[in-house]
């Protein structure tokens, strides 16, 4: 984006217009779609305005890691498919794809959402491994706080495979009622500061023009699990708990769409 | 084989749509021949004129045409001018010569003219056969331009957009206080105070949805006073 653009959108920002005609601390509309895919143990589909993102879960059953023979294992993997967005391109996750996949981890990891204790099966050898796949269907801004929106959906959906005798995933049968260990709901704002102002939900030409941003994953008692700050301007300690603050009271909006 | 027309005058089709059978009739723009048949390769209207059968498209992307006044976005600069990105599965090139009327030295360095990201009105003034693509900006009201922000519509509602003699634009424009330049390829270019700039690109937008409707006009000029408490007159172009 050339400098005189870019110009124009801090312009409209500084004086508290979105290219929208939002209001600076306001999200666009969100919706969650549950079970949009047959095969996958739990999916959601996410969409904040324009922008679209859907979620899976695959629950499959596995070796725990060493250092953790009595936890389940989770993982979070994003893709950022190149029909979203002209400038993604298919191959190995880039740069934007790893953040998404590992600040919607942070949240959910760190918030300790999912219970791993009780995703044992037999300790140190076989656990459950929930894995969460996270993919782009268009970008029109703010895909972090949709992707983290959609993981958690999915895995409010997910329900466990059942096993066979052997203790392998029965995927033929039909699944389980029995839910997830979900303990708690984090959802993830991201805070963008331009000049004196601060914004939520950014379109695209505005993450474009963006100088600092901070991502705040929240849980639903408002109890803060997770950050990632991006953009070369640095920020105080007062601005970092101002964007707290208002991430934790823009979570609920987020989480009313649940 | 029999001579039939399968598709009505002023009809939708789809591509792939039979619309005549039988050797008599001729493909125009926007159809083919398979065998003794004519099909539609776009969603379009059919328009048969006498023996002749075209097309006229109604969705897609923008496919250059001569004397065309469209935005372009500099993605090159090449040794003797720059590559455009025009919106279109081609790009276009705008050389030297026609970049500017300015005295550019020999090895002068051409992103002080028009750098990377750079916007620009120009007008397309050859096409070839094989889809080689030059443009110009010289002629009125080419030019770079600075600032603002960039709106993509379809190419087949721009006209709607600028209206009868740019009557609707014209009406934006005096509403909203917003400078306007819309290209022919979809690419629409606003600067304004940023209310404002809100108001235009949703009475874009708007236009964009309505534009098959009739009366649009009035609807248009009731809701810019609606929205911006600017009457503004309907009827006319500038004058």
């Amino acid at each position: 984006m050339n400098q005189e653009l870019k110009q124009h959108v801090l312009k409209a920002l500084s004086k508290n217009v979105r290219y929208d005609g939002r209001k600076c601390l306001e999200y666009r509309q969100v919706s969650v779609e549950y079970g949009i895919s047959e095969s996958a143990e739990g999916s959601a589909r996410v969409k904040i305005g324009g922008t679209e993102v859907i979620a899976g879960v695959k629950v499959e059953t596995a070796t725990p890691y060493p250092d953790t023979p009595n936890q389940g294992n989770l993982m979070v993997n994003a893709e950022l498919l190149p029909l979203s967005n002209p400038k993604f391109e298919t191959g190995p996750p880039g740069e934007q794809a790893t953040e998404v996949a590992r600040v919607a981890d942070r949240a959910i990891r760190e918030s300790k959402a999912i219970d791993v204790h009780k995703l044992v099966l037999k300790p140190g050898e076989r656990v459950w491994a929930i894995n969460i796949d996270i993919c782009s269907i268009n970008d029109e801004g703010n895909l972090q706080d949709a992707a983290t929106l959609a993981a958690l959906a999915a895995l409010k959906d997910a329900r466990f495979p059942k096993l066979t005798e052997h203790g392998e995933v029965d995927y033929d049968s039909e699944k389980t009622n029995e839910k997830l260990p979900l303990a708690r709901e984090p959802v993830e704002v991201t805070v963008i500061k331009v000049g004196e102002h601060y914004f939520v939900d950014a379109l695209s030409d505005e993450e474009k023009a963006i100088e600092a941003r901070l991502t705040v994953g929240v849980t639903e008692k408002g109890t803060v699990c997770a950050m990632q700050k991006g953009g070369d301007a640095p920020l105080s300690v007062d601005e970092i708990d101002k964007m707290i603050e208002i991430a934790q009271k823009l979570a609920p909006t987020l989480r009313k769409a649940l | 084989m029999k001579e039939e027309l399968h598709a009505q005058d002023k009809s939708i089709v789809i591509p792939g749509e039979a619309l005549a059978t039988g050797m008599s009739f001729l493909p125009g723009p926007g159809t083919y021949r398979e065998q003794e048949t004519i099909l539609a390769q776009r969603l379009g209207m059919v328009s048969v004129e006498g023996k002749v059968i075209k097309l006229v498209a109604l969705s897609g992307k923008y496919l250059p045409k001569m004397k065309d006044k469209i935005i372009g976005r500099v993605i090159d600069v090449l040794l003797t001018g720059w590559r455009l990105d025009i919106n279109s599965p081609y790009s276009a090139v705008m050389t030297l010569k026609d970049a500017t009327s300015e005295f550019i030295p020999r090895g002068a360095n051409l992103t002080q003219y028009y750098n990377l990201g750079d916007y620009v009105v120009c007008q397309i003034v050859n096409v070839t056969s094989q889809k080689l693509i030059d443009v110009s900006m010289k002629g009125p009201g080419l030019r770079k331009l600075r600032g603002g922000r960039v709106i993509e519509v379809s190419p087949f509602k721009v006209p709607r957009i600028i209206g009868k003699d740019g009557s609707m634009v014209t009406m934006i424009k005096q509403a909203t206080g917003c400078d306007i330049v819309v290209g022919q390829n979809g690419w629409i270019w606003l600067d304004g105070e940023p209310e404002k700039e809100v108001i235009a690109v949703n009475a874009i937008k708007k236009i964009e949805v309505e534009a098959h409707l009739g009366g649009l006009t009035n609807r248009m000029s009731e809701w810019l006073e609606q929205q911006t408490g600017v009457k503004v007159q309907p009827a006319g172009g500038p004058q």
